[in-house]
């Protein structure tokens, strides 16, 4: 099953040319979601506006060699490594749910437009990546849903309370789960079964992909944009109006450490 | 002069959500980001501003005292056991200050409340606050001043 390519397995009424045109109409909804999330939400305006304030605020240029070993730091510790996020757990599940789920997009791609039948023989070590993406994101998603996100740790709600907050989380869950169901089903010969699980898995598919504007889906592009900006009113001064770090009050000691927030 | 949350700088962590003595910081059912659901309840007690790990919480001035185009702003640095303010006017001015993070986790550091002795009900109807007049220490000569060689680690009094 992990080294099966599970798109060439697919009967015979779901042709190749109707998956490739399947995954082109995603990332079409996706631009599309983008676009109209930026002129809806005017996210691009307030960050423009924004950057604007922290560059009349500066007390320092930074020229354009700086800036570009500023967005260097920002795709290696920001986006690369999921530096923002303060809470480990939080962070190491981001890292599994990212990875995995570039993984399972990446070789979904080449799997359905290089590989679409069983004429070419599909390297053993593509379908074993698909599997192993959609595992991480099962992994860190569903250690995120039930543990870690903020609805059940800090503000104390059960873990089956939803909300349109979790569309993005959940319908990547389903697309993952559905898509490993029904790769196992097929493998295991469950023809009916494995129909079923592949139509739930283009359903959530679907939802993943067609709900940009509704859902989160768009903060991996904005949230790659905000921490640079973040970055550079730090090296120009601004610093957001915060005050500087403290400098060497020896005397003032080690203070109370922050305690995790799970006080409800 | 409630708190607002810098929506594209939180990452609804839930450390405010947590601290808010109002309980009024939650997490936004759409975006999955903290915001005030109750402006008005706010009493500007900065919990959850020194609280918030990505500096995403800030403080509107009030109309009347602090008009537009000033800010205040504070940078809590557990490390240094220090939290840094700056206030800028609206002028331009700037001004910094570094204060020592005093605060202790509770019954474990002076004063261990634990050790004095359950007050009587005389003491629970006296207009007095717990161990007035003695914890004033005003017996002791002037106001009470907290000597700079006492500073050391965690800062205790």
């Amino acid at each position: 099953m992990l080294t099966t390519n599970p798109f060439v397995e697919l009967p015979g009424y779901v042709p190749a040319l109707a998956l490739q045109v399947y995954v082109i109409l995603m990332i079409v909804l996706v631009v599309a979601g983008t676009l109209v999330d930026i002129v809806h939400k005017k996210s691009a305006r307030y960050f423009f506006e924004a950057a604007e304030n922290a560059r009349q605020a500066r007390s320092r240029d930074v020229d354009s060699g700086e800036k570009s070993g500023i967005a260097m730091k920002t795709l290696v510790h920001d986006v690369l490594a999921s530096g923002e996020f303060c809470n480990m757990r939080r962070r190491l599940a981001h890292l599994l749910t990212m990875y995995g789920f570039l993984l399972f997009v990446v070789t979904t791609g080449i799997m359905v437009f290089a590989y679409p039948t069983p004429d070419v023989a599909t390297p053993a070590v593509l379908p074993l990546l698909w599997h192993l993406g959609a595992l991480l994101v099962c992994v860190g998603g569903y250690w995120f849903w039930f543990f870690i996100r903020v609805d059940v740790a800090a503000e104390g709600n059960p873990w089956y309370r939803v909300m349109r907050a979790d569309l993005f989380v959940l319908s990547l869950l389903a697309t993952t789960t559905f898509a490993l169901a029904w790769s196992a089903l097929q493998a295991a010969g469950a023809g009916g079964w494995a129909t079923l699980f592949f139509a739930l898995f283009i359903v959530a598919g679907t939802v993943l992909f067609g709900g940009v504007p509704w859902s989160k889906f768009a903060h991996m592009f904005f949230k790659p944009a905000a921490a640079y900006q973040r970055r550079v009113s730090d090296a120009d001064g601004s610093r957001q109006n915060l005050p500087p770090p403290a400098d060497k009050p020896a005397q003032f000691g080690l203070g109370i450490k922050r305690e995790a927030p799970r006080h409800y | 002069m409630p708190t607002f949350v810098y929506m594209t700088r939180c990452d609804g962590c839930g450390n405010c959500v947590d601290i808010c003595p109002s309980d009024i910081m939650h997490i936004d059912k759409t975006y999955r980001r903290a915001y005030n659901i109750e402006p008005n309840m706010c009493w500007e007690c900065y919990a959850c501003v020194k609280a918030c790990p990505q500096n995403a919480i800030d403080v509107r001035g009030g109309a009347d005292y602090s008009p537009l185009g000033h800010s205040v702003r504070v940078l809590r640095e557990e490390e240094k056991g220090t939290i840094s303010w700056r206030v800028k006017f609206r002028d331009g001015r700037v001004k910094d200050f570094v204060s020592p993070i005093t605060t202790q986790p509770w019954g474990e550091k002076i004063p261990r409340l634990a050790d004095y002795e359950v007050p009587d009900e005389d003491a629970m109807k006296s207009p007095l606050l717990c161990h007035e007049p003695d914890g004033l220490k005003i017996d002791d000569g002037g106001l009470p001043m907290v000597d700079k060689a006492k500073f050391k680690q965690g800062v205790y009094y």
